[in-house]
């Protein structure tokens, strides 16, 4: 377990402080801190950190504003809740590269496609929508993937609530909405966060969503390359892997920072539920 | 639970509940309608012959043929038949699950049942490695993989996969592992059962529903797995993603064939979540906050 997931972190380390370029013959020896330079003096790397940011927050987000509203509404009893919910959960199991490749030909095409037409009575022609809006349109794929994770783990949370809770607030006389607001909402706030955190972990490693539909590009050339993406293209086509490795350094870095801050969060849920159970 | 309050206030509500509660419903319906079309969309089109896939206005009314199925399988076609790496992902998939089980069993258990010392700081250690990007390890894993011998291997990803799933697996199970009634453990103690019999006969017919959650989603994420898969068995070894993702550069009209490809592609995961769903809820819910 240790060996699979750190060892691979150890020699990223050992080839970030290498000079290895596979275009330069003889380039395979230690150069110290020159790659990490090269890659931070690097503007694409720096957009590719703020593209990462602005991708996984709105799919994180938006997917869990979808996702919550769902949760409420399917948490009623109703004419055909479970088919309602089998449909929902769906697009959480259809594979990404089958999601990103149906959405780049038969949803998004410009000629062909389905989002044309159901908007054409709004007056939008045949619209290049990848071509023109290439981050809306990755964002849009990983909202309607995500939507169901988030809309399980709040559901989760709105059924695990207390009635007792509920019930005294109808006692004394709260109407729907002061109900939600002052004790469904704080008993849901738990699971919202960790829908976020656990939903952003998997967005942050979105690849073969952007590989397919825009290849990286969109706007002024690199509009959806994020991070992941942006390694792949050091590698893959500048056969440069000293910064690849230390590009991937840098993120790894970065995201503990972020994981250090948003773990305290979680473990303030751990002991909440300590204190429950 | 909430529903049954409903229920027993429902004589007591007036009309206007009862037109707002319907209104409420269509709005659910249709929102899940249209989160659901895309699917209903794709395997339409898989039924389409090519020239019915292209048209504008979209074709709801068509002839259905099997033609396309028949395409995905035939090793002539351009991307060279479903069969080989159906079989790739099969085998990749089930040892993945029986490995990430085998070993995070044991693991949640002393994380949980009998804690070591410092199981929150396991755990968390645990949690983070889950966060390290993946394609941060790309670079050596791949040198590694060609050092070893393992690349286009099947064994290179279920290495990986193992290693990838164990963590959210070992904090899920733990989960269900606090579950276990602690007077049960007492009780088979005071019998005289070692730690293999106690979790053998007394946590695992208990735990079994939530295994079952936790499998689901180690087979969803291992199934559907496509950057790992893409760079390490490109040649002779594609795993169903990798094989679907050429359907990318192909020529000409293939918008049927790419659907009819992707339903296939998709069906024994789709199916298994919609059979497990009740386990999946309940395995995501508890694998989220205990």
């Amino acid at each position: 377990m240790i060996v699979v997931t750190q060892a691979p972190f150890a020699v990223t380390l050992w080839y970030s402080f290498r000079g290895w370029n596979t275009l330069t013959p003889g380039s395979n020896q230690f150069v110290g801190l020159a790659s990490y330079r090269a890659v931070l003096s690097d503007a694409a790397f720096r957009q590719a950190a703020v593209v990462t940011i602005e991708m996984t927050a709105s799919a994180a987000i938006f997917s869990m504003l979808l996702g919550t509203t769902l949760a409420i509404l399917i948490n009623r009893k109703f004419m055909g809740r479970g088919i309602v919910r089998t449909m929902l959960i769906t697009p959480f199991l259809v594979m990404p590269v089958a999601t990103a490749l149906l959405f780049q030909t038969t949803i998004y095409d410009a000629v062909f496609g389905l989002l044309d037409y159901v908007l054409s009575p709004f007056g939008v022609g045949h619209e290049d929508w990848i071509g023109a809006h290439a981050l809306a349109s990755v964002v849009v794929v990983l909202v309607w993937e995500w939507t169901p994770f988030m809309m399980l783990i709040v559901l989760a949370g709105l059924q695990s609530e207390s009635l007792e809770a509920l019930e005294a607030a109808r006692v004394d006389g709260a109407n729907a909405f002061q109900t939600f607001v002052s004790i469904t909402f704080p008993h849901l706030r738990r699971y919202i966060e960790l829908g976020l955190l656990l939903g952003s972990i998997y967005i942050v490693q979105a690849f073969g969503e952007i590989f397919i539909l825009t290849d990286g590009g969109g706007g002024n050339g690199a509009a959806t390359t994020n991070l992941p993406f942006y390694i792949y293209d050091k590698v893959i086509n500048a056969f440069d892997f000293s910064q690849g490795a230390a590009a991937g350094v840098i993120v790894v870095i970065g995201t503990e920072i972020v994981a250090a801050i948003t773990l305290r969060l979680v473990s303030g849920i751990f002991k909440a539920s300590e204190v429950m159970g | 639970m909430a529903t049954e309050l409903d229920g027993r206030h429902r004589h007591k509500r007036g009309t206007r509940k009862w037109a707002l509660g319907h209104f409420w419903t269509a709005v659910t319906w249709l929102i899940a309608l249209i989160l659901f079309f895309p699917v209903f969309w794709m395997v339409l089109t898989a039924f389409k012959p090519e020239s019915s896939a292209y048209t504008d206005p979209p074709k709801i009314v068509f002839h259905p043929t099997l033609t396309e199925f028949s395409q995905v399988f035939s090793t002539g076609s351009g991307a060279g038949g479903a069969g080989a790496p159906f079989e790739h992902s099969l085998f990749v998939t089930v040892i993945t699950v029986v490995l990430v089980l085998a070993l995070g069993i044991p693991a949640a258990y002393a994380l949980s049942i009998r804690a070591v010392k410092r199981w929150r700081d396991v755990l968390f250690f645990f949690l983070a490695t889950k966060m390290l990007p993946y394609v941060a390890a790309i670079v050596p894993i791949y040198i590694i993989a060609q050092h070893l011998g393992l690349l286009d291997n099947d064994w290179a990803l279920v290495i990986l996969y193992t290693g990838f799933n164990l963590p959210l697996a070992v904090w899920m199970i733990r989960s269900f592992l606090l579950e276990v009634p602690k007077e049960m453990l007492e009780a088979a103690r005071i019998d005289g059962a070692g730690v293999f019999t106690e979790l053998a006969l007394v946590i695992l017919p208990i735990v079994l529903p939530g295994i079952a959650a936790t499998a689901l989603i180690c087979v969803i994420f291992t199934w559907n797995e496509f950057f790992f898969a893409y760079f390490l068995t490109t040649v002779n070894g594609p795993t169903v993603p990798v094989f679907l993702s050429h359907f990318q550069s192909t020529e000409g009209e293939y918008w049927a064939l790419l659907a009819a490809a992707a339903t296939i592609a998709c069906l024994p995961v789709i199916l298994a979540g919609w059979i497990a769903q009740k386990q999946l809820v309940r395995g995501l819910s508890l694998g989220a906050l205990k």
